[in-house]
């Protein structure tokens, strides 16, 4: 078949096709489409699919799939793996039973990402995992199939690292139909020899994954993943990885110059060999990799025997932040070959810049100017990921500080205790910190900054904006809704109750609606020695209004 | 935009575009760059080679004129979605006005609403209008055979005739 595939769906039929039967992840950009869509054919084609309550939970359910014999993929964005890593890595060791792939989706010049412009490829180093860098929305399908391919025939998980401009590219892909399948019941087999991760057996482990990687090596050498484009006797040629590859191509055509490019689909392990060949005979070498030069210090290090008098550029030309783009590769690609070309030169417009905001409607309307005008001066303001981060931009512009998931607790129990006086807990405490974050977030992680703003005695006031759902990235379920992304009822969990059950003694839940209620709740909690916690729950403005739709409609 | 690719691919050209999500529903400004040719590499397009830009709305087409090359042609949507500090349509109409590139500003959300109740695919307008007008080379009857295709039935009807309306 010839469709026009977005990567993240051309992604989906990779699996498909490669008959995985266990989907599980966390949603984010730029890969949530893949869980989402997922879902939505998962019982016409005899796949599980679950959104996990966080990347660690995820991957733990897709090792457990793994262990007991189905096919699985992850599904995250980049700063997913920062959150399961802790298990990434002693899977590295035991290796995958059945097949697994790992999409992990980068951002580069983060247009949907706050937290870092993260370049997830670094991870294959300390993992020791293989990483594949897809290019457009075929490579996507392609390197999919390559990665259950590899994962079947090593036993090792795979890395499909993704960004923004191949997940989120359209264009034409050729795949097959995936067969209709009845879904798979998993079959565990005790081996505790390979699942179990304990010393010293888990030194013998590092060497068998050390010589596994050689095979590996091996492997990649020979693949198609890597491929050699254009003329090859050239003396300039250019090294690419992932979408920097089309731009490179864009450029050529531009600048009417026929270089070989050599693309390297597997960032790890990389075919060394073949790279030591692509650079002979060559005078010159143009790396184009986005954000950090990994390859390039890898090129370097290979040039030194293979062809030691090679000139070597990389991000002595080409940008280490924000993506790459057809004009950036022109530009390179000039100052080397000394072609002419002139940069477009934009206009500088003095415009009014806008800015995101939160919707029409949106509960926090209620809450952040409620709270910023009735907070005393030096109340210091906690951000999180998800909606509320909207909370830093104008006209709010309210945040002291925004890092990761669950970090608006986190971080501020740790102010909250460093403001303490060291004597008896919360006595004239002057300065009190509001964190502010959403449902979805507490779920993914915030639960966990509560219990040790509880155990360890801080007083922050934790607002949790329940909008019964999570929100930003596109509307998925979570626990406190009581339904699976699959459409099966659940337990409906209650963040006012598992706060009770951890020992939270200050609660409220109220609709932010009422705005006098809020205020005077804030107010109260105020003055609390220990932790307090409101949760504000109102149905988020968007999900109002299709719902409403839909029963209209 | 998906239906401009399959219009495109059901006019055997290779196509590829890229688009943002997530920021888009919340207030802020997202690009779809859509190529499609004999053969095309980037899914994106650079500053200065873009033939045509279509704004849904009139400051952000505004603040695209600071990519346009000479041969550059805008199809505004005459509809502002204003922020505190944000310029009048008067102010922003005077602006384009002083660009010497082939602006075409259409009321395709008020059509819509006036003609269809419905705001939301005053985008198909704008692309009726396109292809009506020939600012993109693209044939009526290959994006009508995309709307078949990619739309919703129950939608489906609506869009086609957001698209005729142009004519």
């Amino acid at each position: 078949m010839k469709e026009i595939l977005l990567g993240n769906d051309a992604i989906i039929q990779g699996a498909l096709v490669s008959g995985v039967d266990f989907v599980s992840g966390y949603p984010g950009c730029p890969s949530a489409e893949i869980g989402d869509n997922f879902a939505k054919i998962a019982k016409e084609k005899g796949v599980y699919v679950e959104w996990s309550t966080n990347e660690k939970t995820g991957l733990e359910a897709a090792v457990g799939a793994s262990f007991s014999g189905l096919k699985t993929l992850v599904n995250m964005k980049s700063f997913g793996i920062n959150v399961c890593s802790d298990v990434l890595f002693p899977l590295a060791y035991t290796g995958t039973k059945a097949p697994m792939v790992i999409v992990v989706a980068d951002d580069p010049s983060c247009h949907s990402s706050a937290q870092s412009e993260q370049d997830s490829r670094g991870y294959a180093f300390i993992s020791k995992i293989p990483v594949l860098d897809p290019a457009d929305p075929q490579e996507c399908y392609d390197f999919t199939k390559l990665g259950f391919e590899i994962s079947e025939k090593f036993n090792t998980p795979v890395i499909l690292r993704t960004t923004t401009r191949a997940a989120h590219q359209r264009a034409i892909v050729s795949f097959e139909e995936a067969e209709k399948k009845e879904r798979k019941i998993g079959n565990f087999v005790k081996n505790p020899h390979q699942f179990s991760t304990m010393p010293p057996r888990v030194l013998e482990m590092k060497k068998e994954l050390l010589e596994k990687l050689k095979k590996i090596s091996a492997y990649a050498e020979k693949s198609k993943g890597n491929k050699i484009t254009g003329n090859k006797n050239a003396k300039i040629g250019i090294i690419t990885s992932g979408v920097s590859f089309m731009h490179a191509n864009e450029a050529l055509l531009e600048l009417e110059l026929n270089l070989p490019i050599l693309n390297l689909g597997i960032f790890y392990p990389l075919p060394e060999k073949m790279i030591a060949n692509f650079l002979k005979g060559k005078a010159k070498v143009l790396v184009s990799e986005e954000m950090t030069p990994y390859i390039e210090k890898e090129v370097i290090r290979i040039a030194k025997l293979a062809n030691p008098k090679i000139k070597i550029f990389g991000k002595d030309i080409l940008p280490e932040i924000g993506e790459l783009n057809p004009e950036l590769l022109c530009i390179a690609l000039a100052k080397i070959t000394g072609k002419k070309f002139k940069k477009f030169s934009a206009k500088t417009l003095t415009l009014p810049k806008r800015t995101a905001m939160l919707c029409e409607g949106c509960p926090y309307w209620y809450i952040l100017p409620t709270i910023k005008r009735i907070a005393p001066e030096g109340t210091i303001f906690g951000g999180d990921i998800g909606c509320n981060m909207m909370g830093a931009l104008p006209p709010h512009s309210m945040y002291d500080y925004m890092f990761c998931m669950g970090a608006s607790i986190g971080i501020g129990h740790g102010i909250s205790k460093a403001l303490q006086p060291a004597s008896a807990q919360g006595s004239g405490v002057a300065k009190k910190v509001i964190t502010f974050m959403g449902d979805g977030t507490f779920f993914h992680s915030g639960v966990l900054g509560l219990l040790n703003a509880v155990y360890n005695k801080s007083n922050p006031l934790m607002i949790v904006m329940d909008n019964r759902i999570t929100a930003m990235t596109g509307h998925q379920t979570n626990p406190g809704m009581g339904k699976t992304v699959m459409g099966e009822d659940t337990e409906e969990l209650q963040i006012a109750d598992i706060a009770k059950s951890c020992g939270v003694k200050n609660i409220r839940v109220l609709d932010p609606i009422n705005i006098k209620e809020l205020e005077e709740t804030v107010k109260e909690f105020l003055d609390k020695k220990e932790i307090s916690l409101i949760v504000c729950k109102r149905i988020c403005a968007l999900l109002a209004r299709r719902s409403q739709k839909a029963k209209e409609g | 935009m998906s239906l401009v690719d399959q219009a495109a691919v059901n006019e055997g050209y290779d196509v590829r575009s890229s688009e943002l999500h997530g920021l888009s529903q919340r207030g802020g400004s997202v690009e779809t760059h859509v190529r499609f040719g004999k053969k095309v590499y980037s899914p994106l397009i650079s500053n200065g080679n873009v033939d045509l830009i279509i704004s849904l709305e009139m400051l952000e087409g505004l603040r695209e004129t600071a990519k346009a090359g000479k041969q550059t042609k805008f199809l505004i949507n005459d509809f502002v979605s204003p922020f505190q500090g944000s310029l009048t349509k008067e102010e922003i109409k005077k602006q384009l006005g002083e660009l010497k590139n082939e602006m075409h500003i259409v009321s395709a959300s008020d059509i819509c609403k006036e003609k269809l109740q419905n705001e939301v695919v005053s985008t198909i307008y704008l692309l009726g209008y396109a292809v009506d007008k020939k600012l993109i080379p693209i044939k009526a009857e290959s994006v009508l055979k995309a709307i078949e295709k990619l739309v919703p039935e129950k939608y489906r009807d609506l869009n086609i005739k957001a698209f005729n309306l142009a004519k």
